[in-house]
């Protein structure tokens, strides 16, 4: 479960002064859900996201995830997630097996169960055609594969996803996209962020509007259609996002 | 600290720095084949050079001496000289390479030399140009023994004996022993090699760890791991370290073959080669790493922490480059002549243990000086490598856009 208290980041830009990139953004992720935080380029969802997986740390508030303060136990929370972005790219000169193994390593596998977790995965996600294969040499696809493997490998119950189909081929895409929902009915909490509305659509139990660093608004799809009185997502995103928009434009 | 993590994070660089083609032929390739190819190559090419320009006839032109047909028939008759004839653009020829030197023979020099009258002989020749020099030297060595004969002959006519102008004789002889001997002429250079190879070899994994990093997009990836920064930082500084030493220890190892094989092949005189062998013996060799450890240990902390600045390898680059004269300009200082080992020298870093390891090598152990010098730098080193880990929390500079 992830819970998050107020979180908020701000930065010191030469040029621009200070930046409040997330405000207080509070919102909970049940397990076996997946939390949609939707929001334009620039809204806030990756800042949010990684304070989330502790590779930032907040300048405000805090969030439990699986009960650890990210604050105060930030390593014990990093062991119970999985974290999947665009920007998470492989170590080009380790071979699939080699990097998913030394990230099992990391996560604390002692090597009978690393072995066995790695059987189980490559033969699930199909990857034992390239395990030995040098990540610089692999398909998108193949990379995409073995960065989820990357995530799986300890098992954990929480996984955030930020922008993980960004500028990916449909065919990737929708292994991704899979594997999210495979999160999902496998009990774990899943947070993924997205621009994409029809994502969110088929994806989401629960979805968060962030826009300038703020949480403007969330809940189901069915609420937020009911609440917005518009049955397109992007029509309610416009509605939301649309006075502050103008309004940050000005 | 996690040791598992450390060893984890450590054994990782290193599979992918051995795998690394630009790494290696900075770290183990060059460091092996530099020496061996710069001392054996570039020696035996001058040999091979020298040789042949020794073997040649060199072409000489005669100015004036029409009026000492003497003089002129004995140069004609030198075995190893040229005379061609005299032409006014002598000193185009000698710039061209057509001609190696000229001599000029001043007027009235026979009738001048049998009066007692000083004269100068001059010799022209292309200063730089060996074969030019080789041509000169062989004139001014005729002229020399011509002038010797001459003075030979006037002594002999006044019956005074030779040794008259050479009453008595001035020899210096040395004491030193001979490691001291070779530690003087090599200790300097033996530590500046040290202290630069440790230097030049971390210089790559240093950038390829961090700003490479950065750049190939991994840096978020390894952050989402439950390592924490600081053994991630103390994985990341061992293969730097251990880049850095294992270059400088090739480069020895490289060093002393080259050294070995130069001693073979004539181009370095024998008594040379065996000073070099036999006297900078392996104990040497460690103490003089010993002292280098610190300062490996403070090169691959600082260059660490300077590359992790950058956002690319390219700006790392850039970084870092001038890092090499900041090293070599105390480095360099220490292989002066007359700068010697002071308790204030003794803090400087990288000075301070050129100058102990030319002490060493040449056999002398000030032990306070070296206590001082190895705790001094072992400080700086565990200051920097503070840093470092410091640095590696800082989000703004893990995550500078």
């Amino acid at each position: 479960m992830i819970e998050a208290r107020g979180l908020s980041k701000r930065f010191q830009d030469k040029k621009r002064g200070e930046i409040r990139a997330v405000d207080s953004v509070s919102f909970t992720c049940q397990p076996g859900r997946i939390y949609g935080l939707l929001g334009a380029n620039g809204a806030g969802k990756t800042t949010t996201l990684r304070m989330l997986a502790t590779i930032l740390e907040p300048t405000g508030g805090t969030a439990l995830v699986c009960g650890h303060d990210i604050v105060e136990r930030p390593e014990k929370v990093r062991s119970c997630v999985g974290f999947l972005s665009t920007a998470t790219a492989l170590y080009p000169r380790l071979t699939a097996q080699e990097l998913v193994e030394y990230f099992g390593r990391l996560n604390g596998l002692d090597e009978p169960t690393l072995k066995k977790r790695v059987e189980d995965i490559f033969n699930r996600l199909d990857m034992n055609g390239f395990r030995d294969r040098r990540c610089d040499k692999l398909s998108t696809g193949m990379k995409q594969k073995t960065s989820i493997a990357r995530t799986l490998v300890h098992d954990p119950p929480v996984m955030i996803f930020d922008e993980p189909t960004l500028g990916l081929d449909v065919m990737t895409a929708r292994t991704i996209t899979a594997f999210i929902r495979e999160c999902r009915d496998s009990g774990k909490t899943v947070i993924f962020s997205t621009h994409v509305m029809s994502e969110v659509e088929k994806l989401c139990d629960t979805i968060g509007i962030i826009h300038d660093g703020k949480l403007l608004t969330e809940g189901t799809l069915a609420e937020l259609r009911a609440k917005y009185g518009e049955q397109d997502l992007e029509e309610v995103f416009v509605r939301v996002v649309g006075p502050y928009h103008s309004n940050s434009e000005a | 600290m996690n040791l598992h993590n450390i060893g984890c994070v450590y054994r990782k660089e290193l599979t992918e720095w051995l795998r690394d083609r630009r790494t290696l032929i900075s770290t183990v390739l060059i460091p092996l084949l530099l020496f061996p190819l710069m001392m054996v190559g570039f020696s035996s090419l001058a040999v091979i050079m020298i040789g042949k320009a020794e073997k040649e006839t060199p072409k000489i032109m005669v100015l004036g001496g029409e009026d000492s047909p003497v003089v002129l028939q004995k140069l004609r008759s030198v075995d190893n000289l040229e005379i061609v004839p005299t032409t006014d653009d002598w000193k185009k020829k000698i710039s061209e390479k057509e001609i190696r030197a000229a001599v000029e023979i001043p007027k009235n020099f026979q009738a001048s030399l049998e009066q007692n009258k000083p004269e100068t002989v001059q010799i022209y020749f292309y200063e730089g140009e060996i074969k030019s020099s080789f041509g000169a030297n062989r004139v001014e060595k005729f002229f020399k023994d011509y002038r010797e004969s001459i003075v030979n002959n006037r002594l002999s006519a006044r019956n005074i004996p030779g040794s008259i102008l050479n009453p008595f004789e001035v020899k210096q002889k040395n004491v030193a022993p001979p490691e001291k001997v070779s530690g003087a002429a090599l200790g300097g250079l033996l530590g500046y090699m040290v202290i630069l190879l440790s230097m030049t070899g971390a210089m790559y994994p240093a950038i390829d760890l961090t700003a490479g990093e950065k750049e190939r997009g991994t840096m978020e990836t390894i952050l989402s791991s439950p390592i924490s920064r600081m053994d991630l930082v103390l994985g990341k500084f061992s293969l730097v370290l251990s880049a850095s030493l294992s270059t400088a220890i090739l480069s020895l190892i490289s060093m002393g073959v080259s050294f070995a094989l130069l001693g073979k092949s004539g181009a370095m005189s024998a008594k040379d080669a065996s000073v070099m062998q036999l006297h900078i013996g392996l104990p040497t060799v460690l103490a003089v790493f010993l002292m280098a450890l610190p300062l490996a240990v403070l090169f691959a902390a600082v260059l660490l922490t300077i590359a992790l600045f950058a956002k690319s390898y390219k700006e790392a680059q850039s970084y870092l480059t001038p890092m090499t004269f900041i090293v070599v300009i105390p480095a360099v200082a220490s292989l002066m002549p007359g700068v010697e080992l002071t308790p204030k020298l003794a803090l400087v870093p990288i000075l301070n243990t050129s100058l102990v390891c030319k002490d060493i090598v040449a056999g002398t152990y000030h032990w306070n000086s070296i206590a001082l010098i190895f705790l001094s730098t072992c400080v700086y080193a565990a200051a920097a490598l503070f840093v470092a880990v410091k640095t590696f929390q800082r989000e703004s500079v893990l995550f500078r856009s």
